[in-house]
């Protein structure tokens, strides 16, 4: 039942990928592209990732992409000109799709054993989920305190200076966004 | 050996006229005019030489020794095993040479105090006289190959500097370009010749070469013969043999003092010297021998083949000094090394003679016609006729070394002339070939009599031809061109007595070959040469005076026989002697065969093909122009668009994916 | 679980990603493709946080959060160079010309 759900969220999100590169108004593909990231949001749920899903919709497609929407607007772009560039750059498209796509494409071949596997250095004898100690531990912790407690822990803890310096740069952007955006300094 | 007394002083002879140099082209530069200076430094300086040349030879002749004394001044090339320092040596041979350098020099400065007191570069010129000193002395006093190469391309500096001494005149200038080249050709060899050498020997030095070669090369092998052929092609060269020998005519457009130093006395003996030098080398290849003593004979022959038919007086000279050097060779060539030197030494001495002599006419001849206006040829023997009444020191003077040079006894020529034809037909006795360069000797010995007769009959004898206006300023010239001449004419009769052969049975008999033994006696391990003795002997020696006297005769005849035309009126020449007039075509030959090709090939190969089109247009162009097409390749990619500058970015991003990947 | 589509899916939304970036003209569009990729990363790290721990997740937090300031100040930067250019055609855009 997962694996369905999955194939069908996964389906979406590459059409709706491909449909967004393709289309000739900035807003179609802008919302094309708020529907590839509604069905990642429903993959990472899936993926015991649920904290990370609700943010996505609500960072991603509800902030980001309304900040898009809102530029596109400003800019009253011609809905007629083709932005689309000329054949070349499709064969180099696809030169690229080749050759990364296959580089990539051969870490689909990890699956849960393999992974562990190598990381351990021999086969899991029961859940992968649970083999390695991390994914162990993330498994208690989030059961003792629920999605969102289980990510505050390192956050807060470990991750504590990057936090910290992630709002500063979110204050750094705001005001540079506000001094490039100026009509007149 | 270490030198002691005076002989460690011995390069003060050089020094003296170095200092000179320096002073007169000082001179030169700031004061001009400062003749009297001048006067003084340069003969000066070649006097001081001479008497300390002198005070060695005395040394020497007190206190004979086997071994040469050297002076090592300098450590030029200690370059592992090879070890070039540049000293000099004193032994008898170049004391020989010292002594005629230096003398018959110093003879020469003061003639020309007189001869070029009216020319504006008179301090040039004595500074280059100075510098031909140096060198000079430097090849004679050489201990070792290269220091006598020092020399040997001085002396050839000198010279393309004094024969091109009125260098606004483009022919002098070219003559100067043309013995330069003509002597480079021939240094080519000498180079090969000692870098050959110190392959096989391991030295450069002459006393070890003396005591090396005989253990090292094997006499008569490839190696001996190579070396000395080489080293004969430096000395065809210098002293103008055949087939270099076209540029000492040419030379005669330098000043007559010149001439009569370089041109007779000094340089062109150098190659005679240098074979005498090595002469354990030549011993040891009859091969070269015989290469040396053929050429020397054909020369000789040839040479005087071509002075019959000359008009201009110093070119008469000059093709009898080619011929005399010829004789030179043929005196070493067959083993006769003292001979040779022996002749070296009384040429020096009639040569110098008979180019002052005609230097002394020369002068009278330009004064008169200067007095006249007129734009005849001054050394034009045409022009000439007559002159013992204007310049009867000079005529008698000249008389005497004609008599010298014909062979005529008892004056210096006829003993040198005589000894090496001698040896000549000594040799013939082990080698037959000898004969022909005998044969060909005495009938050169004919030619020369004739147009040295015809030469002074030309000049001296019969009805002055030069004009009744200028007649009246031909005089004889002043003290200080005479005196040197009467010098040199006493030399010219007595010099004989330096080597008086076996028959004459008062006086100090062999005295040059008792004096040169030393220095000879490792070739005379190879090669024991023998005079004919007895009846031979004497018919050798009527037959030369025969020749002598006959060939002075014919020459005083025919050109009396008849008017002479002056130059302007001469008929042009016909027949053979048309032939001879020209000079046998051989400049022309020279000119067709061998630098018009060259010149063809410098110009359109070399320089069209190599240098303008490979080097210029496709190497400095083409490069210029690669460079520009890649840089506006290049430039193409800064296309100022985001858009595909984010492209590189992801192609970049993907190379390295991949190499960091695998 | 699901470890092999899911890596597998984020690889082929990378590449699409990529793909525009390379076809789009427009700068805005470009601008999505570039976070398009960016959430095919988020969707790796995610799948592998299952196994590795909750840092994966954490790491998407940050990622999230750079790419709305990045968001945010290219946007201002794209309003600025129109304000000059009068349009967004990166065609246009090309002042680095050299």
């Amino acid at each position: 039942m997962t694996e369905l759900v999955f194939y069908v969220l996964a389906v979406s999100a590459v059409v709706s990928a491909v449909a967004c590169i393709l289309q000739r108004n900035p807003v179609s593909a802008a919302m094309w592209l708020v529907g590839a990231m509604f069905a990642l949001a429903g993959i990472y749920v899936l993926l015991n990732a649920q904290f990370v899903g609700a943010i996505q919709v609500l960072v991603y497609a509800g902030a980001i992409m309304v900040l898009f929407l809102f530029v596109i607007m400003l800019l009253n772009l011609d809905r007629e000109t083709t932005d689309l560039r000329r054949w070349p750059a499709f064969l180099l498209a696809l030169g690229l799709v080749v050759g990364i796509g296959s580089a990539l494409l051969a870490l689909g071949g990890y699956t849960p054993h393999r992974l562990v596997a190598e990381v351990l250095g021999r086969p899991p004898w029961s859940d992968p989920g649970t083999a390695l100690p991390a994914g162990a531990a993330a498994i208690t912790e989030t059961e003792r305190r629920g999605v969102v407690g289980a990510i505050a822990g390192p956050l807060f803890r470990t991750y504590l200076v990057p936090f910290e310096v992630t709002s500063v740069l979110l204050l750094t952007a705001a005001v540079g966004a506000v001094v490039m955006a100026k009509r007149r300094l | 050996m270490a030198a002691t007394g005076v002989a460690a002083w011995i390069w003060l002879t050089i020094a003296l006229p170095f200092a000179g140099f320096l002073l007169n082209g000082a001179l030169a530069f700031r004061r001009p005019d400062a003749k009297g200076l001048v006067s003084l430094i340069g003969p000066g300086t070649v006097i001081a030489a001479f008497g300390v040349a002198a005070a060695a030879f005395l040394q020497a002749a007190a206190a004979p020794t086997q071994e040469a004394m050297l002076v090592p001044l300098w450590r030029w090339m200690p370059a592992g095993t090879l070890q070039v320092d540049l000293s000099l040596q004193v032994d008898q041979l170049s004391l020989v040479m010292l002594l005629v350098v230096t003398g018959v020099g110093s003879l020469i400065h003061l003639f020309s105090v007189g001869y070029m007191r009216e020319d504006p570069g008179y301090a040039r010129y004595f500074a280059y006289l100075n510098l031909f000193i140096v060198f000079m002395l430097v090849l004679v006093l050489g201990s070792n190959l290269p220091t006598l190469f020092i020399g040997w391309e001085g002396v050839g500096l000198c010279s393309y500097l004094l024969i091109g001494f009125w260098y606004a005149d483009k022919a002098n200038a070219d003559a100067g370009k043309k013995a330069f080249i003509m002597n480079r050709i021939g240094d080519f060899g000498a180079l090969v010749a000692m870098f050959i050498c110190w392959q096989a020997l391991g030295t450069l030095s002459f006393p070890e070469i003396a005591e090396r070669a005989p253990e090292l090369l094997t006499p008569g092998g490839t190696t001996v013969t190579a070396i000395t052929l080489l080293l004969f092609l430096g000395c065809i060269g210098k002293s103008a043999q055949i087939p270099l020998y076209t540029w000492l005519p040419d030379a005669m457009a330098g000043p007559t003092p010149v001439s009569a130093l370089i041109h007779a006395a000094t340089m062109v003996t150098a190659g005679v010297y240098l074979v005498a030098r090595t002469n354990v080398l030549f011993a040891m290849a009859p091969v070269s021998q015989m290469v040396v003593a053929g050429i020397g004979a054909l020369t000789a022959l040839f040479a005087a083949t071509i002075g019959l038919r000359q008009y201009d007086i110093k070119r008469v000279l000059a093709y009898s000094t080619v011929s005399q050097l010829g004789y030179m060779f043929l005196g070493v060539g067959s083993g006769a090394y003292v001979a040779g030197v022996f002749h070296l030494v009384t040429h020096a001495f009639f040569k110098a003679l008979l180019f002052l002599g005609s230097g002394s006419v020369i002068h009278a001849m330009h004064h008169a016609y200067h007095a006249t206006h007129a734009h005849e040829d001054a050394q034009d023997m045409r022009n000439m006729g007559g002159l013992r009444r204007y310049l009867p020191w000079t005529f008698a003077l000249m008389g005497l070394a004609t008599l010298a040079i014909a062979g005529i006894p008892p004056l210096s020529g006829f003993f040198s002339k005589d000894e090496i034809l001698a040896f000549a037909f000594g040799r013939a006795a082990h080698d037959p070939a000898w004969y022909v360069f005998w044969a060909m000797g005495a009938l050169a010995a004919l030619l020369t009599a004739i147009y040295m007769a015809r030469l002074m009959a030309m000049t001296f004898l019969g009805d002055n031809r030069t004009g009744a206006e200028e007649r009246r300023h031909l005089h004889e010239a002043s003290w200080i061109m005479t005196g040197p001449l009467l010098v040199l004419g006493i030399l010219t009769v007595v010099g004989g007595v330096i080597n008086l052969p076996a028959f004459i049975r008062v006086g100090p008999l062999h005295a040059l070959d008792r004096w040169l033994e030393p220095v000879m006696e490792p070739a005379g391990r190879f090669l024991a040469l023998e005079t004919p003795h007895g009846g031979i002997e004497y018919a050798l020696i009527g037959l030369a005076v025969a020749i002598g006297i006959v060939g002075l005769v014919i020459g005083y005849r025919t050109t009396l026989a008849r008017p002479i035309p002056v130059a302007r009126e001469a008929p042009p020449e016909r027949g053979i002697w048309r032939l001879l007039h020209q000079k046998w075509y051989v400049d022309e030959l020279y000119q067709e065969f061998i630098v018009n090709p060259l010149v063809w090939l410098s110009r359109g190969l070399l320089w069209r093909l190599v240098d303008q089109t490979l080097i210029d247009r496709a190497g400095v162009n083409g490069s210029a122009w690669l460079s520009r097409r890649l840089g506006w390749l290049g430039s193409r990619l800064q296309t100022g668009e985001v858009g595909v500058y984010i492209v590189m970015f992801l192609l970049g991003a993907v190379w390295i994916l991949h190499a960091v990947a695998r | 679980m699901l470890l092999g589509p899911s890596l597998t899916l984020s690889a082929i939304l990378f590449t699409i990603g990529l793909a525009g970036v390379v076809v789009r003209r427009n700068a805005i569009v470009l601008f999505m493709c570039i976070e398009l990729m960016l959430n095919a990363v988020n969707l790796t790290f995610v799948a592998l946080s299952q196994y590795h721990g909750l840092n994966g997740q954490v790491m998407v937090f940050f990622v999230m959060t750079v790419a709305a300031a990045e968001a945010a100040v290219g946007l201002a930067i794209i309003l600025a160079i129109f304000r000059h250019r009068q349009s967004v055609d990166l065609q246009n855009i090309n002042l680095l010309r050299g």
